[in-house]
């Protein structure tokens, strides 16, 4: 007997993101994204900055208030951890690309310090220049 | 591109929930994803309770007693049974493993928890799907290929065989070990997006095994095929790879042992 013709089907994809259970080590690659992405946005502030202090002390004032108000404040709190968050990832794929730190404890503690080093580092820093200011 | 959602066709939809066996009180739920080709539908979850009692302690155990006592029509590949044919490398709680040398037990108390929760079980991810459990691997052996995994030699053959000291030997240690079970490649994100062009872990362990093979002669012309922005540089370091093997191999390592070769040649 011939074989009987199969319809054609479109093999499904099988569920990956929707299943997969995070690790710190995955979790920090994306926010690693995150705050490389972010940091477009906090040059910006930068460069607004800046610009604002080459035009003039309108420009400035208008600009330093906004830093200054609570909300400007956050934002910048923001960027500060965003910004140590990125320096410190990029310190973790720096020691993984001279090839240590591999090891399951290793590379656990390294993702985990990234997180808890940057949030620490933030506060410090805020709380040094909210007192020698 | 990376694309975070299902298609349309492969989204998971709630399937039937199996009898209880009679007479069993050690149960343990099993929530096992199933797709058949032949009946038009999107994939399903289907609901089993397992008897504990009357089943062995592996992941595949269970499946086996499955197959055998509830659902015959339940497919999953398998083979060994102790963890060296690679066959049942599927997603169990959410990592990938081996159904064979992973414990039921063990699988729960991965998921930090959900001791008392079922088991669920899912076919390696991001792959096209044959059947239940069975993901298509054609794209993953053809890439072990491409590394083209066999010794290579300009001198001529010596009379007995090619010789290697102890410690060159020891090179190979943690990578000879590869069984091409898929669970480090399908585990990583970078190769589920880019997976038509990253090689992945494995293949690129396979590849770093004979880059460090003292007798083989062609190291020049296999960095030369590695070095591409897709093949060897979409690992950024993710580690789901090192966490997924179940034989505790370590492919970031092998892949950052290839990233500094290719700088080595450089300078």
């Amino acid at each position: 007997m011939a074989p009987t013709a199969r319809p054609t089907v479109t093999a499904p994809l099988s569920p990956h993101l929707q299943v997969y259970r995070w690790t710190w080590t995955m979790a920090m690659s994306v926010f690693h994204r995150i705050t490389g992405t972010a940091l477009y946005g906090g040059t910006a502030l930068v460069a607004i900055w800046l610009v604002a202090l080459a035009a003039g002390p309108a420009a400035y004032g208008w600009v330093a208030g906004f830093f200054g108000s609570v909300f400007g404040k956050l934002v910048l709190f923001a960027y500060t951890w965003v910004l140590l968050h990125h320096m410190l990832g990029g310190l973790r794929h720096f020691i993984w690309d001279v090839g240590h730190g591999f090891d399951r404890e290793r590379r656990m503690w390294l993702a985990r310090g990234t997180l808890i080093g940057s949030v620490i580092l933030t506060v410090l820093i805020w709380a040094l220049a909210l007192v020698i200011r | 591109m990376a694309e975070f959602a299902l298609p349309k066709n492969s989204q998971v939809t709630e399937g039937k929930t199996w009898p209880r066996p009679a007479g069993a009180n050690n149960l343990q739920e099993f929530r096992i994803y199933r797709w058949n080709p032949d009946d038009g539908k999107n994939p399903r979850v289907d609901t089993y309770q397992v008897d504990r009692d009357d089943c062995g302690p592996m992941v595949l155990d269970a499946l086996l007693w499955i197959k055998s006592k509830v659902d015959s029509t339940l497919v999953f590949r398998r083979s060994c049974r102790e963890g060296i044919c690679g066959s049942c490398a599927m997603n169990i709680e959410g990592q990938n493993a081996l159904a064979c040398t992973m414990g039921i037990d063990e699988c729960q108390e991965h998921a930090k928890g959900k001791k008392t929760g079922a088991v669920r079980i899912y076919p390696l991810p991001h792959m096209p799907v044959l059947k239940d459990l069975v993901p298509d691997l054609t794209n993953f052996f053809a890439q072990h290929a491409s590394v083209e995994p066999w010794l290579q030699t300009e001198t001529p053959a010596p009379e007995g065989e090619w010789k290697q000291t102890p410690e060159d030997r020891a090179q190979l240690d943690g990578l000879y070990e590869c069984i091409l079970c898929a669970c480090c490649t399908t585990s990583c994100p970078s190769y589920w997006w880019n997976g038509d062009r990253f090689l992945g872990p494995a293949a690129l362990l396979q590849a770093y095994r004979w880059l460090i093979d003292s007798r083989d002669e062609n190291t020049g012309e296999r960095l030369d095929a590695l070095h591409d922005p897709f093949r060897l540089y979409r690992c950024h370091t993710i580690m789901n790879c090192a966490n997924a093997c179940p034989k505790s191999l370590n492919p970031a390592k092998a892949i950052a042992e290839i990233k500094k070769m290719m700088v080595a040649r450089e300078v």
